[in-house]
């Protein structure tokens, strides 16, 4: 039905897709296997008329058309849901819905059809219900449900599962298979294998922009196309001693409570945990549940009247500012690389001097209260960070925002292991990082744990959770569930609490 | 045909150096149409307008006495926007400044003494960062937008100028002028050099861009008012905090811009009038961004603007054409500014146009 | 009676280029775009309102010139703002800056002029309804064009394809992009509107409520006109109250300064007495009121951060650069 051939894609001097070809038949799901950067969003983004391509051909019943736009796809018969949404917080269900419809349809009845189409796939949705006010769990069912009002014969589907619990994820495979069996076409794009092999029929695998291979998921194995897919062996993260940690606490939370700074913030409720020298407490969770009002009380960007509610190696540090607390050993990575945890348009080396000013005023500054930056110090650690964590940049000291993701975050990383903080809080430590990077950067979470620190993983990858985990703590609603032995606790336990089930 | 801009890696040093010069270029242009449309010789005109004042002491000391609130002025407005923050009424915190400087020449003309300059040097500075305190507390406390009300209190600061000079403060053997007493000699800041008029306002000035630059480009409290201006998020990350910064950033920018006042009242003028300033501090705007918010190019860019102050003025006189030609310059070069710093940060590419059905 | 009815004519007079900009500047700003040039958009619509109603005789046309000046001004920012991506705010005072300066040389000629003045229509009938008649029906038709503008405005934002397809780029760009919604048209045609708007207010003031040309005669009313927006919080309907609680302020404080002491002797001697106290204050504190209030309304709607943030434009201000 869909035939795509030897399609290009360049940005600049970076060749995004090199002559990909791919062919989607009638009634099939077919799985778009790929690392993070491997130019899958790229194919789509042409598929959808998003992006226009530099070369190739893309046939539609073996016909070869053109996407000039998203809408020439939509009436096409193609229709997508993307990954990162594409709604509009302040309108309401109806009010998107009808933006991604023609304009045959009146808006004022968009409403009734969205409620008939959503009851007949089992996808509950209030049509005037604001999308500012929606988990995000329903934010994608209404991408899916305005999706399917365009009736396509196509559905493009873009990391659908990256921002579900494993329950909400089970539903949406049912109603996959449901639209496969009214004979619509799925282009399911994804890099967790697991799904795929459950899934879908056909895979098509890309790798720096092309395509490495094309196989039927179930007669692989998960090990042979996470080989297709990185293209060597990664090889795990290696562990030793895991659940035999004895060291004392060094961080400590002790009911914190901390109501949303924003209307769309959340609001934490009666946090609790307690995290001993040498041990990896993972905190997974759906985005959005608090995560980042999490952090932002941890590393005491958002500071509480109750100074005794957060303990760093013993001290009282609740009301107290981040610096003071990196000055107590604490280490952040936030989630966010460029604009949170270092600023685009600055150098690596002043970049250096946002997080490490205060922890490292003796070395990193001169002349008493003039706080002259001293260049030589900080150009030497910025190399010795560089050179550490293997960060591969152009240039002596280039901005922040000439870096890949994943050299960035690399070198984020290292400007705190540099420091041999006794606190490491790290919130999405791999999100958009190559495997590659997200190895090293997994691995320095656990070597810096076992060589005495307190370490909080936050993460939305279940996987990456599991991995480097020693206990497992949910995030959901803005209440943090009690950490369980990772080597005990289910993947299915995991989902419930994610889902909301949390205790007490 | 359209235009597409393509980002950048990473900002590009040259177009940062270079984009002033591309907008000034520009601005020439413009001034050469403009004067062929207005039935004049460009080439004369921007001869008149742009050479003729640096070829004399006295215009040159003009230029030095033009530039010297500008600058003053930008320097403080450079530290302000660089920090994400909009004070646009230091045209106001200006007035408030020369009235706050002018307190004790005008209560108190009988004081004498080697303090009372410095005095009022100081209550100047006072009077602008009170001022310019206003909007920061309010955006601080309240979250009220700083561009509106800083302007706001532009219009307030020049009717109080206005209710003074009229009432109260109206010298009382002046003939009901609107006038202030004139100031006497040691109320004055005094010239600086044998050959005119040019006063040590400009000694201020240059010591206000040094450490300016210094504090900007050497040392930590500069690097926080980058991190903060370019990344706010990042700035909570670094610990810094982004309401104390609004608060000094305004208190600065309104404490120069209220020493711009008193070196206009006690170094040009000698008396407070209803009105103090052609509208430096608007124009300093202009200066700080085509210095790129950077104080020594605003030292370069307070001569240039200075420049078509007396230009304008000269064009008057011996082409006959409106001085209000000059503010129209201002703006041109503002507008030229803004558009080739987008070089700074993307290729600008010019695409003919390839339609598709 | 003849003299309160005066007054509240002129505060509808004062009243209506404050709300027209501020629609217009609010259609802007909900496609995502904050155009703080409305005062220099709103000059150069007054001296081209003043100027082609001069040449012309017609002041009809004048008002045409002050909307065709404020359109063509606005593009000057729609092209560094949304092709560019300039810093809107910067370009914005550009905007003003250079167009007060662009004014004043262009309406040099005209200094000192007596204008052509748009004179009222009466519609008969409604116009002899007691109280509201000669207040409602027998204005000026900029005054008519200002409340048929906030009925249609406020029709097209929430009841339309078109104005849907606005709010959703002021929302979001980037989704709105990936919609394949032309973000750059949209936000084109925002501006121009805003411009338009802008340029016909500022038309109003030359032609209407003082028919002749003086520099810098908006005197701030573009900055009041942005600051009504915020007030409004990005709802049409309170543009209305807002603007014409500045125009009773203007008049108020003008009334003030205007009245003559004596003329109030019949006043029970309390209120006279209080009229005194009032009177005594300078007029330059009373021409402040305006100014004062705007930051006042603005302290008193900032305060309510929920509010504000829920109600602003989420894109607002930001700069769009699509992928290609």
């Amino acid at each position: 039905m869909l035939e795509v051939q030897a399609i290009t894609k360049k940005f600049g001097d970076l060749v995004a897709n090199d002559s990909v070809s791919l062919e989607v038949s009638k009634g099939e799901i077919h799985a778009l296997l790929g690392e993070n950067g491997a130019g899958k969003s790229t194919l789509v983004k042409m598929l959808y008329g998003s992006l226009q391509p530099d070369g190739g051909e893309i046939l539609w019943h073996g016909k070869p058309i053109e996407i000039p736009s998203p809408s020439q796809a939509r009436s096409t018969g193609i229709g997508m849901v993307f990954q990162h949404f594409s709604l509009f917080d302040s309108l309401s269900v109806a009010e998107n819905i009808a933006l991604s419809l023609g304009k045959e349809n009146d808006i004022r009845d968009i409403g009734e059809k969205a409620r008939q189409v959503s009851e007949e796939y089992g996808l509950p949705l209030q049509p005037d219900t604001i999308i500012g006010d929606m988990s995000v769990g329903e934010r994608q069912r209404v991408e899916i449900v305005r999706c399917l009002l365009q009736d396509p014969e196509l559905i493009i589907l873009d990391e659908p599962t990256s921002v579900l619990t494993p329950q909400e994820a089970d539903a949406l495979f049912e109603t996959l298979e449901r639209l496969r069996s009214e004979g619509r076409s799925i282009l399911y794009i994804s890099h967790r294998l697991d799904e795929v092999q459950k899934m879908c029929d056909h895979a098509t695998i890309l790798r720096h922009g092309k395509v490495v291979g094309e196989c039927t998921p179930a007669d692989e194995t998960a090990a042979s196309l996470a080989n297709l897919m990185v293209g060597a062996d990664v090889g795990d993260v290696t562990r030793t001693g895991r659940g035999e940690v004895t060291g004392e606490a060094l961080l400590e939370l002790h009911n914190v409570n901390q109501e949303a700074a924003s209307p769309f913030a959340m609001e934490l409720t009666d946090i609790n945990l307690s995290v001993r020298a040498g041990e990896v407490v993972g905190v997974a969770g759906v985005a959005g549940n608090g995560q980042s009002e999490f952090f932002d009380v941890l590393s005491g960007e958002t500071t509480s009247s109750d100074n005794a509610s957060v303990r760093y190696n013993g001290h009282e540090c609740g009301s107290m500012g981040i610096t003071a607390r990196r000055r107590l050993g604490g280490a952040f990575v936030a989630e966010e690389r460029l604009g949170h945890s270092a600023v685009p348009d600055l150098s690596l080396s002043e970049n250096l001097i946002l997080a490490r000013h205060g922890s490292d005023s003796k070395s990193f500054l001169g002349m008493g209260p003039l706080g002259v930056i001293q260049n030589g110090v900080i150009k030497s650690v910025t190399k010795r960070i560089c050179e550490e964590m293997d960060v591969r940049k152009s240039g002596e000291d280039p901005d922040a925002s000439a870096l890949s993701g994943g050299n960035l975050q690399k070198f984020i990383m290292g400007r705190e292991l540099d420091r041999k903080p006794s606190i490491l809080v790290v919130n999405q430590p791999t999100w958009g990082v190559d495997a590659g990077a997200a190895q090293k950067i997994r691995q320095a979470v656990i070597d810096l744990a076992r060589a005495g620190s307190a370490v909080v993983v936050i993460s939305q990858d279940l996987d990456e959770i599991m991995e480097i985990s020693d206990r497992i703590a949910v995030m959901s609603d803005g209440h943090l569930s009690k950490p369980e032995d990772a080597e005990s606790i289910t993947r299915e336990e995991i989902g419930l609490k994610m889902g909301g089930l949390h205790d007490g | 045909m359209r235009i597409e801009l393509e980002r950048r890696a990473a900002h590009s040093v040259v177009f940062s150096a270079l984009s002033p010069f591309i907008a000034l270029g520009l601005t020439l242009v413009a001034g050469i149409i403009l004067f062929s449309a207005l039935g004049l010789n460009p080439a004369t005109a921007l001869f008149t307008y742009f050479i003729e004042p640096l070829t004399e002491v006295w215009s040159l000391h003009e230029l030095i006495i033009k530039a010297t609130p500008l600058i003053l002025i930008a320097v403080g407005l450079s530290v302000c926007f660089s920090s994400g923050n909009w004070n646009i009424g230091a045209e106001g915190q200006l007035v408030m400044g020369a009235i706050a400087g002018s307190i004790l020449p005008i209560l108190f003309p009988d004081q004498a003494g080697f303090w009372v300059l410095p005095l009022m040097l100081v209550m100047a500075m006072a009077g602008g960062a009170g001022w310019a305190a206003i909007p920061a507390y309010l955006k601080n406390r309240f979250g009220a937008n700083e561009i509106l009300t800083s302007l706001m209190l532009v219009y307030v600061a020049q009717l109080f100028l206005d209710w003074l000079v009229r009432g109260h403060w109206r010298n009382p053997a002046g003939y009901n002028f609107p006038e202030s007493r004139t100031y006497t000699d040691g109320q004055i800041l005094p010239e600086m050099f044998s050959s005119g008029p040019a006063h040590y306002g400009a000694l201020l000035a240059l010591i206000a861009v040094i450490i300016a630059w210094f504090m900007m480009g050497k040392t930590i409290k500069g690097f926080q008012v980058k991190v903060i201006g370019q990344a706010p998020r990042a700035g909570r990350f670094a610990g810094f905090s982004a309401r104390k910064m609004t608060l000094a950033a305004f208190l600065i920018s309104g404490a120069l811009a209220g020493l711009a006042g008193i070196s206009e009242v006690a170094g040009a003028i000698q008396q407070l009038r209803p009105v103090v300033s052609p509208g430096y501090g608007f124009a300093a705007i202009i200066v700080a961004f085509l210095g790129r918010l950077n104080p020594l190019g605003v030292m370069a860019a307070g001569l240039i603007l200075a420049l078509s102050y007396l230009g304008g003025e000269a064009a008057q006189i011996s082409l006959g054409i409106s001085d209000k030609v000059g503010r129209v310059f201002q703006g041109v070069l503002l507008f030229f500014v803004l558009a080739s710093d987008t070089l700074i940060h993307y290729r600008i590419k010019f695409i003919s146009s390839r339609k598709h059905a | 009676m003849e003299m309160t009815e005066a007054i509240l004519l002129t505060i509808f007079t004062a009243a209506t280029p404050l709300m027209i900009a501020a629609l217009g500047e609010l259609v802007t700003e909900r496609s995502g775009v904050l155009n703080l040039g409305v005062e220099g958009m709103m000059i150069m619509g007054a001296v081209a309102g003043f100027a082609s109603a001069q040449i012309t005789g017609d002041p009809y046309l004048g008002a045409l010139g002050g909307i065709v000046a404020g359109m063509l001004f606005s593009l000057l920012f729609a092209f560094l703002t949304i092709n560019l991506v300039a810093n809107q705010v910067a370009t914005g005072l550009a905007l003003t800056i250079l167009g007060l300066g662009l004014s004043g040389l262009i309406g040099e000629a005209y200094v000192g002029q007596p204008g052509v003045k748009m004179l009222p229509i009466v519609i008969p009938g409604l116009s002899q309804l007691p109280l509201v008649g000669k207040l409602l029906f027998s204005q000026d038709a900029i005054f008519y064009f200002s409340i048929a503008l906030l009925i249609a405005i406020n029709w097209f934002l929430f009841k339309t394809r078109a104005g849907l397809t606005l709010r959703s780029v002021g929302d979001n760009h980037t989704s709105a992009h990936s919609l394949g919604i032309d973000v750059i048209k949209i936000r084109y045609l925002a501006v121009m509107f805003g411009g338009a708007c802008s340029g016909l207010a500022g038309a109003h003031l030359a032609l209407v409520y003082v028919p002749q040309w003086v520099e810098g005669m908006t005197a701030g009313r573009g900055w009041i006109a942005l600051a009504l927006v915020v007030f409004a919080s990005w709802r049409p309907w309170r543009i209305l109250m807002g603007a014409y609680l500045f125009g009773a302020v203007t008049i108020a404080q003008l009334h003030i300064q205007a009245i003559d002491i004596n003329s109030l002797s019949f006043l029970p001697s309390g209120l006279f007495y209080l009229t005194g106290l009032i009177k005594s204050i300078p007029s330059q504190f009373l021409s402040a009121l305006p100014y004062v209030a705007t930051i006042v309304v603005l302290v008193i709607i900032s305060k309510n951060r929920r509010l504000t943030l829920i109600n602003t434009p989420a894109s607002l201000g930001k700069g769009f650069v699509p992928d290609r």
